[in-house]
Formats: structure tokens, C-alpha cells, sequence
């Protein structure tokens, strides 16, 4: 699960890792009277930043930095409402709802800290870079010598001598070194108690006074454990998401939305990537990953036929079903009523195998409707492809 | 021989009074009283100890369960926010083989488990795994027993119905499976492809092996390290999520492609500097294996 940076900066603030001062704010008065607030306050510089998921947000035209009362306004003008087109948007970008307007800081130098699994040793791991303000992928495939990494042994936590030793790789000063382990600490303990997946400071930034403050923020929690973080569940913004994605989710179905013309319904998320995987392969394009599990009942099966309808790029469905737990007569049988409640006019081809096939297979030839049904998989795919050409 | 699960298994299932354990439970002893072995041997369900549960002795913990039962594996089917410290009580008992098939377990509960599980003397099977069968001996997990065949390739996959289907390709051309390990989705797993490859790799029953592997982390690459220095066995391989866009996680925790790592491509191209037979439509796993062994 994705917050946005106010809310994640307000997680750093709770857990006393310095962040700068400001406000989410959703209209322009509210932006107004924030930012009056913080020039009042003796601010000589407010930023406005628009409050979006994805990345990429400066280089898209979502963050300004205002001198003046007016510049803020202005600024919040050009931003709040905007398409905002960043590269984690796609080309057609992502409307701005929410802004945050925050007080400017004097940067001296701009440094990158993150948080993550790394599933190579299974361990929790600081990345700290010099390079920061720049995206750290690019910093590891141009020049990963430049990313110094601490891996924090889980049954102790991260120790101060391992933020010491983070904080000297940074380049910061022996003046700074408490305030860093301090700052690295309130990050780890957030992490661990949120339940994050990711948490990066990218810059984390040492101003012209010598303070450390994070001026950016990510935070990704782990879908997983948000069972134990009923407050943090609250921080969800669908708006943000995509409108099919919720609706599938609402379901506990697993659907991605792609850009193709082949929808496809699989079960099990392995066999439901190398069904896209075959799409392509056979000359098609997939429409989407979708994964209904191993039980899927009749309401899924129906609710997952009205998201692939929804998309109107899709012109043929392919359902690819390897019967285990879930039989495929039940399947059918559900396919069938689906079909038949939501009136489906595009194309269906079905490969079937496993538990109850022939049931299976029975159930469709004798519904009345018409189905194309692949021997193989290979067999399945191809149909599919012609049928939506 | 095979790998893993053998005549000689005797299992207990944590949380065999659920739902899931109960009936997979019954599957598993189902599958392998074919072969005139006697698999599940009881079950843990803390506070339920001393009931009996569809036949089988039902225990508060698994040390007791393996006392009484003498079991030499265990099968994991409690909810997620308990599955990792079922994995860890399953160590401390010191069970030699711990397969834990829950889907759902928060990462960071697994970094911890897994710093005792790895020192420890279990081998770890998944999580968010379909498990471990030998056809015509046993199965630990909730695979469909009936499309498996007995023979000589070995398999691993991360993924369950992956499994199923190329299992299947093989079956229908009269080839049969040594053992098949499903090691599951998630970004932690005990077993990895290396170590299943390298288990497959000194069991003499075992002629060739199919490793399928999935878009994230780096494990198929260091299988494929592994296979090229020490596999002499041919090894067909298939990598799922060649369509899959960046950053997004594909249904398992573990499929993503995130920091420019764990691309299929990648992944491919490892396998077949190792001599790997890598094939990219996944219908093409079982006449690529029958190819290799000469009956195609």
C-alpha cells in the first residue's frame, strides 16, 4: 500500500525524525491561508508540493518554490487540478487532489537514505548515497559504488555503530553524527512498527545551519500485515488508485491493469503471468493479470467478468484454468451463469484442465452459448488471438 | 529415493482442526495410503490437545506431537498472523522437514523467523507454497495428486498451478516426476532454486529437471551459477512474467520487478549462458523435456 508524503512525513514526525514544517491542503483558499501561516512564521521561502503516488513529481512541474504570498497562489493555481505526467504516472498522468505547502529550506547538500528488504540475505537494509535528490535506480546502474549498504541483523535492530558508520559514508561532519544516529534510529523503529515495505529519504538534507531534515518521503507499507494497522488502513487513498484495481480488490481479486486487447482470467498468479507471457507469444497483447485464486466461487468469477468488460480495449477473453483445488465443473458452471447474468457479447475461449474436465467441458457445450474451447494451452492462446483480431 | 517425501515421511499438520488443514490433511494421507503408506501421523491445534480429529491425535504443541508421533515433517496451514511463529515452534522441535503452505505472511515476521530458521536443523519448505510431492510415494501439500506420474524428472517452481500445468505436459507424454517442490512466491522462502536444484542434482533417481522461476529477486540467477558449474543433468527452464510492467507486483509478494532487478530477461539470459534448455511459451516445458531425454 502507497501514502503520500504528507503522510508519511506526518509517520517521521512521531517517531522524531525531523521533517520540514507545512500542511495538506485541498483547496486554494487552504493553501492560502497555509501559506500566510508559514511566511508569517518567518519563512523566507514556502514550497508547493503536489500530493501525488507516484514519483517524478519536480520534473513533471508538481513542486514550486514561492518567495512571495503571491508565487505560493500562483503556484497552487498552476499545480492543484493539473494532469500531472511524471514517469510513474504514464503518458496520461495523474490529477493532482491534494497539495502540500511546506517551509523552504536552505540546502547545502542533498543526500539519499532508504529502507528496504533485501531479499538476497533475507535482511533489512540501509542504502545511504552521497548522490541524492536523484533516482537511486539510476545511481545503482550508473554507479553503484556510489550506494553504501548496512544490513541490520533482525533479532537486534539497527545498532548506533551501524548509523555511525551510514552516517560517516554520508560525508557528514563529526558535529552531525548524533543527530544522525537519532534520525537513523527513528527511521528504523518506524519501519519495524509500521510495518513498512519501503521508506526512503530522497534527499534527506543537511542545511545551511548543519541540520538534518527529510525533505522528501516515501513510505510503502506491506499489504500483508496491515491487519495489525487498522489506524494505518486509514491512510489509503483510492483516488489514487486505479478504478478497476479497487473493484477487483474489493473481490480479493488479483487484477492489473495492461494495455492489450486480451483479457484473461487464470488461476494462481504463476500460471496467470505465463498465460500473458503466451498472449504475447502467439502474437497477442494481454489486457491484464488477473489471479482468482484457488477457490474461486460464482460471485468472483462474476465479478471478475464485469472488470474485464469494463475495459473497453478488451475484444476477446481467454480463461485459463488449471483445476486443482479449484474443480473445474464449479468453474464451468459459474463461467456459464456469468456469461449469461452479464450477457457477454465478446468472444470467450476457454483451456480447461484438471480436477472434473470432462464435467467441465460438458457443462459448456451443453449451455447454449457459444465458447471456444483450446485442447492445449498453445492451442487456447491462438484463438484467442485470432478471435481478437 | 526422490527427494524430500518418501515412504518413510510421517507427518503432522499444524492446524489440522481448520478448515484448509482438515482438508488437505485427508488429501495428503488419501494420496499416499495408494501406495500402502501411512503419512499423517496427527496434528497440533493449541488448546485442542488430547481430541481426536478425524482419526488422528490432535496435540497442544509440536513438541509433544513429535514425541508421541515420532513425525519427521510438519505441514503449515495456520492463518498468516500466526504461520511464522508456527515455522519457528516447528524448529525449536527440531522436525527435519517443515513445509508451510499459508499465503499472506508479513515480511517482517519472516526476517525474523528466518535468522533461527536458517541456523537451524529444519529444512524450510515456501511459504506461500503448494508444497512437496513424490509421485507414487507422497505429498505434502494441496497439488492435485492425480496428475502426477512416477519417474525421473525432478522439479522446482515458485509458482503453484505453474507446477500443475507443467507437470501435467510431462505426464502426457509418459514422463514421469521424481519429486516436485513447489518453493513458493513470497520475497523470504526457506528453500530456494538452488538448493532444490542441488538436492535434485545428487538424487540418483533423478535424470533431468524443469526449473520454472518468476519475474523478481535474484535466486534464479544464482541457480543457474549453480548449474553450470556443478548440474551435469539437463535442466529445461521456463521464467513467468515476461509481460509484466515494472513495479508492480504480480499477485505473488515476491513477483516484482523493482530497482531494475529480477527481470525475466535477466533471468533467461543466466539460464542459458548455463546450458539450460529455456524455452519462452510455458506450453513448451514438456517437448522440450521429451526432446532432451530423446522421446519426443
Amino acid at each position: 500500500m502507497k501514502i503520500h508524503e504528507y503522510q508519511a512525513k506526518e509517520i517521521l514526525r512521531q517517531y522524531g525524525v525531523p521533517v520540514p514544517e507545512g500542511e495538506m491542503v485541498t483547496t486554494l483558499d487552504e493553501a492560502d491561508v497555509a501559506a500566510k501561516k508559514l511566511f508569517d512564521a518567518g519563512n523566507k521561502v514556502v514550497v508547493v508540493k503536489a500530493q501525488i503516488h507516484a514519483g517524478g513529481r519536480g520534473k513533471g512541474g508538481g513542486v514550486k518554490v514561492a518567495k512571495t504570498l503571491n508565487d505560493a497562489n500562483a503556484a497552487a493555481k498552476a499545480i492543484l487540478g493539473m494532469q500531472l505526467v511524471t514517469h510513474q504516472t504514464g503518458p496520461q498522468g495523474q490529477k493532482v487532489q491534494r497539495l502540500l505547502i511546506e517551509q523552504g529550506s536552505a540546502i547545502a547538500r542533498e543526500l539519499y537514505l532508504g529502507v528496504t528488504l533485501d531479499r538476497a540475505t533475507a535482511k533489512l537494509t540501509f542504502m545511504a548515497s552521497q548522490e541524492g535528490g536523484m533516482d537511486i535506480e539510476e545511481v545503482a546502474a550508473k554507479n553503484p559504488n556510489a550506494i553504501f549498504k548496512q544490513a541490520v541483523e533482525p533479532a537486534l535492530g539497527l545498532e548506533p555503530w551501524q548509523a555511525r558508520n551510514l552516517a560517516f559514508k554520508l560525508g557528514l561532519k563529526p558535529t552531525q553524527i548524533n543527530e544522525a544516529v537519532k534520525f537513523m534510529l527513528g527511521l528504523y523503529k518506524a519501519y519495524i512498527e509500521t510495518d513498512c515495505s519501503l521508506l526512503e529519504i530522497n534527499p534527506l538534507v543537511v542545511t545551511a545551519d548543519d541540520k538534518l531534515i527529510a525533505l522528501d518521503c516515501k513510505i510503502n507499507f506491506d499489504d500483508n500485515a496491515m491487519f495489525r494497522h487498522k489506524d494505518l488502513k486509514e491512510l489509503r487513498d483510492i483516488s489514487e488508485e486505479d478504478p478497476l484495481e479497487v473493484e477487483a480488490s474489493k473481490d480479493s481479486l488479483n487484477y492489473i491493469k495492461l494495455d492489450g486487447s486480451i483479457a484473461c482470467m487464470v488461476n494462481g498468479a504463476g500460471l496467470a503471468m505465463a498465460t500473458m507471457d503466451i498472449i504475447q507469444y502467439s502474437g497477442g497483447s494481454p489486457a491484464n493479470f488477473l489471479d482468482v485464486g484457488g477457490g474461486a466461487n460464482q460471485q468472483q468469477i462474476e465479478a471478475a467478468f464485469s472488470i474485464l468488460l469494463a475495459d473497453k480495449n478488451v475484444k476477446a477473453i481467454f480463461i485459463n484454468i488449471f483445476g486443482g483445488i479449484l474443480r473445474v465443473d464449479v468453474l464451468a458452471t459459474a463461467v456459464v451463469a456469468a456469461a449469461k447474468n452479464l450477457n457477454v457479447q465478446l468472444p470467450i475461449i476457454l483451456r480447461l484442465e484438471g480436477t472434473n474436465v470432462e464435467e467441465g467441458r460438458k457443462i459448456l457445450k451443453e449451455s447454449g452459448l457459444k465458447f471456444e474451447v483450446g485442447a492445449t494451452m498453445k492451442e487456447a492462446a491462438e484463438l484467442a488471438v485470432a478471435a481478437a483480431k | 529415493m526422490a527427494v524430500l517425501v518418501d515412504k518413510n515421511t510421517r507427518l503432522i499438520v499444524q492446524g489440522i482442526t481448520g478448515r484448509e488443514g482438515t482438508f488437505h490433511a485427508k488429501g495428503c494421507a488419501e494420496y499416499a495410503k495408494q501406495f500402502g503408506v501411512d503419512l499423517v501421523v496427527g496434528g497440533v491445534t493449541p488448546g485442542k490437545g488430547g481430541t481426536t480429529h478425524e482419526g488422528w491425535p490432535v496435540f497442544n504443541t509440536v513438541e509433544e506431537a513429535v514425541k508421541e508421533t515420532g513425525a519427521n515433517a510438519t505441514v503449515i496451514f495456520v492463518p498468516p498472523p500466526f504461520a511464522a511463529d508456527g515455522i519457528l515452534e516447528a524448529v525449536a522441535a527440531e522436525i527435519p522437514l517443515v513445509i508451510c503452505i499459508t499465503e499472506g505472511i508479513p515480511v517482517n515476521d519472516m526476517v525474523k523467523a528466518w535468522s533461527v530458521v536458517k541456523d537451524s536443523k529444519s529444512v524450510l519448505i515456501g511459504p506461500n507454497c503448494p508444497g512437496v510431492i513424490s509421485p507414487g510415494k507422497a505429498k505434502i501439500g494441496i497439488m492435485p495428486g492425480r496428475i502426477h506420474k512416477e519417474g525421473n524428472v525432478g522439479i522446482v517452481s515458485r509458482s503453484g498451478t505453474l507446477t500443475y500445468e507443467a507437470v501435467h505436459q510431462l505426464t502426457q507424454r509418459g514422463i514421469g516426476q521424481s519429486t516436485a517442490i513447489g518453493i513458493g512466491g513470497d520475497p523470504i522462502i526457506g528453500t530456494k532454486h538452488i538448493d532444490a536444484i542441488r538436492m535434485l542434482n545428487d538424487d540418483p533417481e533423478t535424470e533431468a529437471i524443469v526449473m520454472i522461476g518468476e519475474i523478481g529477486g535474484t535466486n534464479e540467477e544464482a541457480a543457474a551459477a549453480y548449474i553450470k558449474q556443478h548440474v551435469k543433468k539437463p535442466v529445461v527452464g521456463f521464467i513467468a512474467g515476461q509481460t509484466a510492467p515494472p513495479g508492480r507486483r504480480m499477485g505473488h509478494a515476491g513477483a516484482i520487478i523493482s530497482g531494475g532487478e529480477g527481470t525475466a530477461e535477466s533471468k533467461m539470459k543466466a539460464m542459458a549462458e548455463a546450458g539450460i534448455h529455456v524455452v519462452k511459451s510455458p506450453a513448451e516445458i514438456g517437448d522440450m523435456m521429451a526432446k532432451v531425454l530423446g522421446k519426443a
